[in-house]
């Protein structure tokens, strides 16, 4: 393979609250928000944690929908590196009230939904973005969008009813302004891969997955990154020198999803966010799942391919990926590679990947009429937590015989696996109780899941041997209902049900 | 325009009244923003527009100086060997200071004396005693440099045994023959006689667990080097008087040297009471030793290993009772884990004590409590003060009580409240166990009313019905009451101060010891002297709080913020006001009592001004507009010695009903609705009040549910981010949350316009939360066993003592 000539490196250049900004005398792994405190001296944008995890740096960023419109979103500025703005736009708590305060800003005033005020720009600014793309419909719409939002003081009620106020106002057209930011992004972003150096520091961002694959085997010791949710705790928590990242979180060919009648095809830049439809198409569960992976802002950033390609004992999706019997395809240079989604992981801390090979796309089966599915997240709180046991089951029946079975885990092992003794306890057999008795005394020999701050290891093999039991008593119509998703509805008795 | 203009060289000798270009007064009937008045924060809209300033919002001064604090890894060692020579030698390092470069006190205790700011590198005190405890600081012109400078640094340690857990604390303590403090006893009675009389007996221990203040805005101070080698810091505490003397005492200067101020805080909870000094020791030392503008900001997870959070306690119960459930007699022993110093837990553990009997007639009670070193960070305040931890301990034993004698919880309560002493009534009031007669008792009508109002007994049906039907899922249902005791038990710090203004054109500066972390003090005073003066809200400027104005202050703590600052403020603004009325009087020829301040205006017999214009006719006759004001509580008096005497001035009530649901599967629960009713005596602001009952509710619930602080075998804290420690998100609070104020609240002393503290109150209303969740586990046991259901509850401990009342583990 030649060797492609390295693009030069140009400035980073993008639009911050309608001006335009070029950028170059900043390391790559400067954040966004220690650039807009830092030389910008907008200091509306809180840091509470610089980790993701409370919302208090919320900022709203435009790009390109490449469609002549902007597609919007909110990102926590905390650990968005500030390469990756080039081309698009960003909008701080300032551009907000610019012409006097909102209508939220009001609402939010006149609730008393601000008591320290700490936390209020980056709630302000996370139901702003929400309301601008449509995601504000109903209370449990607000608090859902809100679940990455750390408040200390109020208790969140009034902001909620904030948020309320905001979504039965109309969402102004836009359309004409966009097209008009849409192609000045462009011109912003400019042609080929984007390369900015700083020192010995760099950073390039292909837009097109011929370039990534090019650029990555020129440089296979690059660390790629896409929503940086976890390449940026590297920065801001572990205080890691990352000398060269590539940036994959505008490679198009990566963006896309391609739906089948049985299967669909999920890119490996899509972010959560975008997934969650599609997905939760397959079955409501993976749709639950998803609503309860990490704060919103997160899931605006992180990616699919990142969640799998991190390779952690812990992600949410690998399991539910695996249960369906997914695979992953993987591309080095101009080689495609397509293996089931299980044999990735090998053991913790490693997986099936090459130097310089990517993860390019997921390829996950829908459920056939003989299948059935259970997918269940177990946290120490609902919102926003890593889980301490992540169960997905996955059973295709033979009549009332169960002729397959994927039970896979998170949080179990050190990397997601499935419970093959556990399994192997159910083939063959109809789906009963007796037979989910053997199961989950089989499971014990699956795992020997460790304890930490998140959950002891009886605990998690005990949940994982119920949420077992559970995906039987729902199947077999004793059970429904998931704590998680009860409101007060559940006062009536007969809105859970449950056999005594 | 509703103010006069005075130029002030208008002219040789007096310029004439005229000059006042005095105007008729307008006629509302009523000022804005007055006292009662629901008015949002001040700084609501600076909130919502991030213009509101904290302190790393700032403009930082040139060559400012970024501090990192180097922290140990050892939970317990003596250093053999600290070399910093290459720490030093990094690239953009200014200054590395330890121990030796302290010129005055190497301490930042706020009583004890016991809290290195470093360890002494040499000698007896060269130890660290906890996992994050600061060795030593970095100043460099980056964090990140400061930061990558301080991993150079060699450190040599020789461990030594660590307790960090209650048990290894007892055996540390007993082995030693000496608890961090010394224990202490109330008594009330024969407690033992009357326990060995009593009917009936239930003993029983009870874990809780502490809790991270987690404030949105962390610790950070700056420091600036004035003339003279005086210093002037910007902290983010709720006590800047004792930063200030903290860091007069480590520098060896006189507190005058140093100047603390500050404009807000984004939480502070208590976390922000004696935990500042550390920072801003360090920020000012750097000042100090540098010649630079200093800044210390912690990172989140720094800041959650390096500083002090709420007491664990663990208590055993032992109650008498009758067969009726009435309480006969008490025994309390609580166990406190202090960390390892003492900072504020001597009284943190009295107030544990103090709230022991919550709202109940004891009879006859002993209450014991060891304070016990942990090598763990310092515990400190944190709203509720202990009172926390003690309430849950009677609660439990309650509801354990109710479990015995087959009674409903709420009529075991109700049987053993204290009772109401109306003015005519002939009922005797009970005593505490500090023996304080109980004499301000509402708790037996708000529960009343709040069992009606949440329609109680019909849902305890429907709790039982529905579990009667769901083997899997299972409900709980409770209702407990709060009584917290107001006022500073160290009876001396009940003291403010206020300083206002009065310009010549009518406008008012207030500025007061009391500081503003979102609670909406500063609000609620400015109401108060908005009020007193009858002028619209928005001619009252609130200011930052400093120490170059009301000195030796108190920390804005105890809930006692507005009823300390709200007095002193109105003592300020009456003074002023008298002398406006005796200028009046004396300039128009009226009798005192004919001069009467009106919304905007004064009335002087028949006679109306304009606010502004008596004003400026005041300052022409050189006439004092400026005075400072000064607030102590009256009436209480407390022994220590004697743990006898009345510490409180009076309580704050309230109720709260919980109805949860939980998964017997798995333990995960969840809140589905809450009732409130609680009573804020005459509310200054009830939308402020308001808030404080939601959020102190919603805190209190992440207590004693899902914020749970996990340490290692080697005492490091893994729950240290958001990440891993989780506070409540929006969805753990139900849509189904119905608070209310209590209409009939007066507060029966004469506290400012009658109001009562609501800061603290509040937070203990979640306790019903997690007693519906006993009571839901206990469901799951078919009501066969009691359920030992430890804090906090997270959905572990749920699943865990489920298997335990089945009698499957």
């Amino acid at each position: 393979m030649a060797q492609p000539t390295m693009p030069a490196s140009r400035p980073i250049r993008f639009v911050l609250n309608g001006e335009t900004r070029e950028v170059s005398g900043a390391l790559p792994t400067t954040t966004l928000l220690d650039y807009l405190r830092g030389p910008e001296r907008l200091t509306g944008t809180k840091e509470g944690c610089a980790e993701g995890d409370c919302g208090a740096c919320t900022v709203l960023l435009c790009e390109p929908d490449g469609a002549d419109g902007i597609a919007r979103r909110s990102v926590n500025a905390c650990i968005q590196f500030l390469p990756a703005m080039n081309g698009r736009a960003v909008e701080t708590i300032e551009h907000l009230g610019r012409d006097g305060p909102t209508p939220l800003q009001v609402a939010m005033v006149e609730n008393h939904a601000s008591q320290c005020g700490f936390c209020t720009p980056g709630f302000v600014m996370q139901l702003h973005s929400a309301w601008l793309t449509g995601a504000l419909t109903d209370r449990q719409s607000v608090k859902d969008v809100i679940s990455g939002n750390l408040c200390r003081c109020t208790g969140y009620g009034p902001i909620v009813e904030a948020g309320l106020e905001l979504a039965a106002e109309p969402v102004p057209d836009t359309a004409e302004a966009d097209a008009e930011l849409a192609t000045r992004l462009a011109d912003l972003e400019g042609e080929g891969v984007f390369a900015y150096e700083f020192g010995d520091h760099r950073w390039f961002a292909p837009s097109d997955v011929d370039d990534l694959a090019d650029t990555y085997a020129a440089h296979p010791e690059a660390i790629l990154v896409a929503g940086a949710t976890d390449v940026g705790l590297w920065v801001t928590k572990q205080y890691r020198e990352l000398p060269l990242l590539i940036d994959v979180s505008k490679v198009r060919d990566l963006m896309m999803i391609e739906e089948r009648q049985d299967k669909v095809y999920i890119g490996a830049a899509v972010t959560h966010r975008v997934a969650q439809d599609i997905l939760g198409s397959i079955h409501p569960d993976l749709g639950e799942m998803l609503r309860r992976f990490a704060g919103y802002q997160i899931r605006n950033a992180g990616t699919i391919g990142g969640n799998i390609a991190n390779g952690s004992p812990i992600g949410d999706l690998p399991p539910c990926l695996i249960a369906l019997g997914s695979r992953l395809f993987l591309r080095k240079g101009d080689d495609l590679r397509i293996l089931p989604l299980e044999n990735f992981f090998i053991e913790y801390g490693k997986q099936d990947r090459a130097k310089g090979e990517f993860v390019a796309a997921i390829e996950v089966p829908r459920l056939g009429d003989d299948q059935r599915f259970f997918a269940h997240k177990i946290s120490k709180r609902f919102d926003s937590d890593i889980s301490a046991v992540m169960a997905a089951f996955c059973l295709t029946f033979d009549g009332d015989i169960v002729s397959d079975a994927r039970l896979a885990f998170g949080g179990m092992a050190g990397i997601p696996k499935r419970a093959k003794a556990a399994e192997a306890a159910l083939v063959g057999r109809s789906f009963d109780a007796a037979a989910v008795a053997e199961a989950m005394a089989a499971m014990a020999t699956d795992f020997s899941p460790l304890t930490d701050m998140r959950a002891t290891g009886g605990y998690r093999l005990k949940t994982a041997q119920n949420l077992l039991k559970r995906f039987q008593l729902e199947q077999a119509g004793e059970v429904s209902g998931r704590i998680a998703v009860i409101g007060p509805e559940a006062l009536d008795l007969q809105a859970i049900g449950g056999a005594s | 325009m509703d103010e006069t203009r005075i130029q002030d060289r208008s002219g040789a000798g007096q310029p004439a009244v005229s000059s006042l270009n005095e105007r008729p007064p307008t006629h509302e009937a009523k000022i804005r923003g007055g006292v009662a008045s629901a008015i949002a924060h001040d700084s609501g809209m600076k909130h919502v527009t991030g213009a509101a300033r904290y302190a790393d919002d700032e403009p930082e001064l040139p060559g400012t100086l970024q501090v990192f604090i180097a922290m140990s890894q050892r939970a317990h060692a003596r250093i053999v060997r600290l070399d910093i020579s290459a720490v030093r030698a990094a690239p953009g390092v200014a200054a590395v200071l330890t121990a030796d470069d302290i010129p005055g006190q190497n301490d930042y205790s706020p009583v004890f004396g016991d809290d290195p700011i470093f360890p002494p590198l040499t000698g007896d005190g060269a130890i660290v005693q906890y996992v994050g405890q600061p060795l030593f600081a970095v100043a460099a012109e980056t964090e990140l440099l400061a930061r990558s400078a301080a991993q150079l640094a060699k450190i040599e340690c020789e461990d030594l045994p660590a307790a960090i857990s209650i048990d290894e604390a007892l055996a540390h303590a007993d082995a030693a023959g000496e608890d961090l403090l010394p224990a202490y006893e109330m008594r009330l009675g024969n407690s033992a006689a009357a326990l060995e009389a009593a009917p009936r007996r239930v003993k029983g221990r009870i874990e809780i667990g502490g809790q991270d203040h987690f404030y949105l805005e962390g610790q950070i101070a700056t420091a600036a080097p004035m003339e003279d080698g005086d210093v002037f810091v910007r902290s983010s505490t709720q006590h800047p008087s004792e930063v200030q003397h903290n860091v007069a005492k480590m520098l060896g200067r006189p507190d005058h040297a140093v100047t603390v101020e500050l404009r807000r805080m984004g939480g502070g909870f208590g976390g922000k009471e004696s935990q500042p000094a550390l920072f801003a020791a360090v920020a000012a030392l750097v000042a100090v030793k540098t010649g630079r503008p200093a800044k210390c900001r912690l990172d989140r997870d720094d800041d959650m290993e390096m500083t002090g959070k709420r007491h664990e306690v663990r208590i055993d119960y032992d109650l008498g009772f009758a067969d009726d459930g009435t309480i006969h007699a008490a025994d309390f022993s609580h166990v406190v884990r202090c960390g390892y110093s003492r900072d504020l837990s001597a009284a943190i553990a009295d107030r544990a004590m103090f709230h022991a009997d919550n709202a109940y007639d004891l009879k006859a009670a002993r209450i014991h409590s060891r304070r016990l070193k942990t090598h763990t960070v310092s515990n400190t305040a944190f709203r509720g003060f202990g009172g926390p931890q003690g309430m849950v301990g009677i609660e439990r034993a309650l509801d354990e009580i109710a479990f015995l004698t087959g009674l409903d919880p709420l009529d075991v309560r109700k049987r053993n409240f204290y009772p109401a002493i109306g003015p005519d009534a002939n009922v005797e009031p009970a005593f505490t166990p500090y023996h304080m007669p109980v004499t301000d008792s509402v708790i037996g009508e708000i529960v009343d009313e709040l069992e009606a109002s949440s329609d109680y007994r019909a849902r305890r049906e429907a709790v039982k019905a529905f579990n009667a039907r769901n083997a899997i899922f299972k409900k709980g249902l409770a209702l407990t009451p709060v009584k917290f005791g107001i006022s500073f038990t160290t009876t001396h710090l009940n003291q403010a101060g206020a300083l206002v203004h009065v310009y010549k054109d009518g406008s008012v500066h207030l500025n007061h010891g009391g500081t503003e972390m979102g609670q909406g003090l500063f609000v609620k005073v400015a109401q108060v002297v908005a009020e007193e003066f009858q002028i619209d809200l928005e001619k009252v400027k609130i200011t930052a709080t400093t120490t170059a104005k009301v000195p030796n202050t108190s920390a804005t703590a105890a809930s006692s913020g507005s009823d300390l600052n709200g007095m002193a403020a109105q003592n300020a603004a009456r003074t002023i006001k008298d002398r406006l009325i005796d200028f009046a009087a004396e300039r128009y020829h009226v009798p005192r009592d004919q001069v009467v301040f009106q919304p905007n205006r004064v009335l002087i017999g028949n006679m109306e001004k304009r606010f502004c214009d008596l004003v400026g006719e005041a300052y022409l006759a050189r006439i004092s507009l400026s005075s400072t004001g000064f607030y102590a509580t009256p009436e209480i008096d407390y022994d220590r010695e004697a743990a006898s005497g009345r510490p409180f001035y009076y309580f704050a009530y309230g109720a709260a009903c919980s109805e949860v649901v939980i998964d017997t599967l798995t333990g995960e629960y969840k809140l589905l609705r809450a009732d409130i009713l609680h009573d804020v005596g005459k509310s200054l602001n009830p939308a402020i009040d308001m808030g404080q009952i939601e959020g102190g509710f919603i805190q209190g619930m992440g207590w004693l549910t899902t914020e749970e602080l996990w340490w290692d075998d080697k005492g490091r804290l893994k729950t240290h981010a958001p990440s891993t420690y989780k506070i409540p998100t929006a969805n753990d609070r139900p849509d189904d949350l119905r608070i209310a104020i209590w209409e009939k609240g007066e507060n029966r002393s004469e506290t400012v316009y009658r109001s009562k503290a609501v800061g603290e109150p509040p937070f203990m209303l979640a306790i019903s939360v997690f007693l519906a969740l006993t009571d839901a586990v206990c469901a799951a046991g078919g009501g066969r066993a009691f359920p030992r259901l430890d804090a906090p509850a997270t959905p572990e401990r749920v699943l865990w003592a489920v298997e335990d009342v089945r009698g499957a583990r």
